[in-house]
């Protein structure tokens, strides 16, 4: 492994060819005028109620997975604002094709929370959405899910839709052959797809410089022909803005590849200890740069939002999630024949024997 | 009415899958499908007639062809995608298993998987190394999915079609030895098989020969040397592995009390090990002597100038047709 900071072709210089787009710093001070578009209380607010709903669920899921009530579970603590400003920028008749820590996405495309809990718990039932129907489940298999969007962005081109199909991937997810085979494939074809990379900096205990000595993700698409661009991932209004512009292009056939930095400020799941292989001082420092604090401060300082508004939010959102959790924990589980009952559009019978078995069975 | 080879009935059915879809939903795809026909031929002409969107060229990555077919599925096209030889299948896997068998459970439904993935399986045409494995068992074992072998020009027609109809994923293996063989009249009539049945080649009482692919061939010519000898063999061809049509099997054996398992494939943990214990489990009291297995040796697919040897001859299947109509 190389040393950090050593890194990349000497001739590429990141900040010329894949600058990072950010509009807010840390203490949300904005450093270059919002676009207009996306600057005011009526268009900030619903991307920090979204972040804040998402943090809360998120804190919630890992309470109910301590307490024995919910299964493994991903927390997406300090990407938020990837997450929703993905989510923000998307049509409601694109494609998302999540990878397994995008529930801020998924909530605003109307995954519900009950649903992502019911996942969570194993349950089959929370991936058939009621709400965005032809929306891909979290992809397990790292950047599986990729070459999917290949195929979902084919699809839109074929039927001459103005549809995109929306990849978002961990780091990690880059070190793989799917991730290379779908982004060039997507240039061969012009295909409508956007990929965003969350590089939260993390996958397990890997940082990013372990899995590759490029000085940036940007820059792979530059092998696949694409346009790659870079934004801090914890401003939500450069992520909105960044992948609204990928969005737009990508309508025009016009692959593209968004890097948004941001950090894993909690474990990579329930079953994971990060104290194993990272220091508390990283993690505490990069909790000065987190995206909600950083949004509401930027709202504050404008004037925005007052300390009644952030209560009445947390209260409102709070409620949302009780009742999300509710909802969940009331649910009558699957019967045990339904295990057969997806397999194939019609069971075989020679499968129907397996399931007078399970429907039979005592135990 | 034309004689075709099993190729020619290959392409014949995509062509037929197309032309009848006037919702376009049926697209080829696949390493060197469109210009080139498929280094087989096994899409000759399909670019001409349908045109470069239907009938795709793809960059040289066989997860992404499963991959991106899954996607394409999963919006409701029918994708047929080619893997050029099966030895080339394995970066798809990830996305056979993992995917594209079990899109419709893990959504309970609301998305689904009808692609068929098509690849050459088996030895006998002296390719190089890597080109004449047969692992169907491996996709035997993947529950969600179908597993297709066509036996004869005819079949592969039908079947292929079946399998593009079908609302599931069908992982499709032509014989390579098969596919210009033989030809056989084949009527482009739109009319597919059956998936998910057997289909008994020959009758006979004395003893059951169960086969699937390329050594349908070895078998039936081996039940034509017993009928010389008085012993009357009856044949079957799985033609669907997966989901397995034990009852035609089970009536069979029931009725001849003997049988013989013949495939191309390695013995252990081949599919011929699920058929004898479906035999031990629903079968053994109309067994008058064990189950023989007679198979590809379990040694690495040996290079072109051994393949011959690998293969069950003709003699190897009667020595064990013999032994089990004998056995006291």
């Amino acid at each position: 492994m190389r040393a950090e900071g050593d890194i990349g072709p000497p001739e590429l210089d990141p900040a010329r060819y894949w600058p990072l787009l950010r509009y807010l710093d840390k203490a949300g001070a904005a450093i270059a005028p919002l676009p207009e578009t996306l600057d005011g209380r009526d268009r900030l607010v619903p991307l920090y109620r979204a972040m804040v709903l998402t943090r809360t669920f998120d804190q919630k899921a890992v309470s109910l997975q301590r307490t024995g009530r919910l299964g493994t579970y991903a927390s997406s603590l300090g990407q938020e604002a990837v997450s929703v400003g993905v989510g923000a920028s998307m049509h409601s008749d694109d494609v998302l094709l999540p990878a397994f820590r995008d529930h801020g996405t998924m909530l605003w495309r109307g995954v519900t929370m009950t649903e992502i809990l019911q996942y969570w718990s194993g349950d089959e039932r929370g991936c058939d959405f009621a709400g965005p129907r032809e929306d891909f489940p979290v992809a397990i298999p790292v950047a599986s899910q990729a070459t999917h969007t290949v195929g979902v962005a084919m699809a839109f081109q074929l039927r001459k839709q103005p549809r995109v199909a929306v990849c978002i991937l961990g780091d990690g997810a880059t070190s793989k052959g799917d991730f290379y085979e779908a982004i060039n494939a997507c240039g061969v074809w012009n295909l409508p797809a956007v990929f965003v990379i969350n590089n939260n900096q993390w996958a397990i205990s890997e940082p990013t410089r372990m899995q590759t000595a490029a000085a940036t993700l940007a820059q792979k698409a530059v092998a696949a022909g694409i346009t790659g661009s870079r934004v801090d991932g914890n401003d939500v209004v450069a992520v909105r803005d960044a992948v609204s512009r990928a969005m737009d292009e990508a309508r025009q056939g016009r692959p593209q590849l968004v890097e948004a930095l941001t950090y894993r400020l909690g474990d990579h799941t329930t079953a994971d200890d990060s104290r194993r292989y990272r220091d508390d001082t990283e993690v505490s420092a990069r909790w000065q740069e987190e995206p909600v604090l950083r949004l509401r401060n930027y709202m504050v300082g404008r004037g925005w939002w007052t300390k009644a508004d952030e209560e009445e939010l947390i209260r409102d959102v709070r409620a949302q999630v009780d009742a999300a959790v509710e909802d969940y924990l009331s649910m009558p589980p699957q019967e045990p024949a339904a295990m057969f009952d997806h397999l194939y559009e019609t069971l075989p019978p020679s499968l129907a024997e397996q399931r007078r078995m399970v429907e039979d069975s005592d135990g | 009415m034309a004689e075709i080879t099993l190729v020619e009935a290959v392409a014949m059915a995509q062509a037929r899958a197309m032309q009848d879809d006037p919702t376009v939903l049926v697209l080829v795809l696949g390493e060197d499908v469109g210009k080139d026909g498929g280094v087989f031929r096994a899409t000759d002409g399909l670019l001409a007639r349908f045109g470069p969107e239907r009938v795709r060229d793809t960059p040289l990555a066989e997860g992404l062809i499963a991959g991106m077919s899954v996607g394409l599925a999963a919006q409701g096209f029918r994708p047929v995608a080619e893997i050029q030889f099966m030895g080339f299948v394995y970066p798809a896997v990830d996305q056979i298993v993992n995917h594209a068998a079990r899109l419709r459970n893990r959504t309970r439904g609301r998305l689904s998987c009808p692609m068929v993935l098509r690849m050459p399986t088996g030895t006998g045409i002296k390719a190089p190394e890597h080109h004449s494995e047969s692992m169907e068992a491996m996709f035997a074992h993947m529950p969600g999915l179908r597993v297709v072998i066509p036996s004869s020009p005819a079949k592969a027609y039908g079947l292929l079609l079946a399998a593009i109809r079908d609302p599931d994923p069908v992982i499709f293996l032509e014989p390579t030895r098969l596919y210009r063989a033989v030809k056989e009249e084949v009527d482009d009539d739109g009319e597919a098989a059956e998936l998910d049945r057997c289909f008994v080649l020959r009758e006979g009482t004395d003893i059951t020969l169960v086969t699937w692919g390329a050594m349908t061939r070895e078998t039936l010519a081996a039940a034509d040397a017993l009928a010389e000898e008085g012993i009357h063999a009856e044949v079957i061809d799985v033609a669907t592995i997966k989901p397995l049509d034990e009852e035609t099997i089970l009536a069979s054996v029931g009725k001849t009390g003997r049988c013989v398992i013949v495939h191309e494939a390695a013995l252990t943990g081949g599919f011929g090990g699920e058929i004898a214990a479906r035999l031990a489990d629903k079968g053994l009291l109309s067994l008058t002597a064990p189950v023989r297995r007679v198979a590809g040796w379990d040694t690495v697919m040996p290079l072109p100038r051994m393949e011959d040897l690998y293969l069950p001859s003709v003699a190897r299947i009667l020595r064990a047709a013999r032994e089990t109509v004998n056995y006291q």
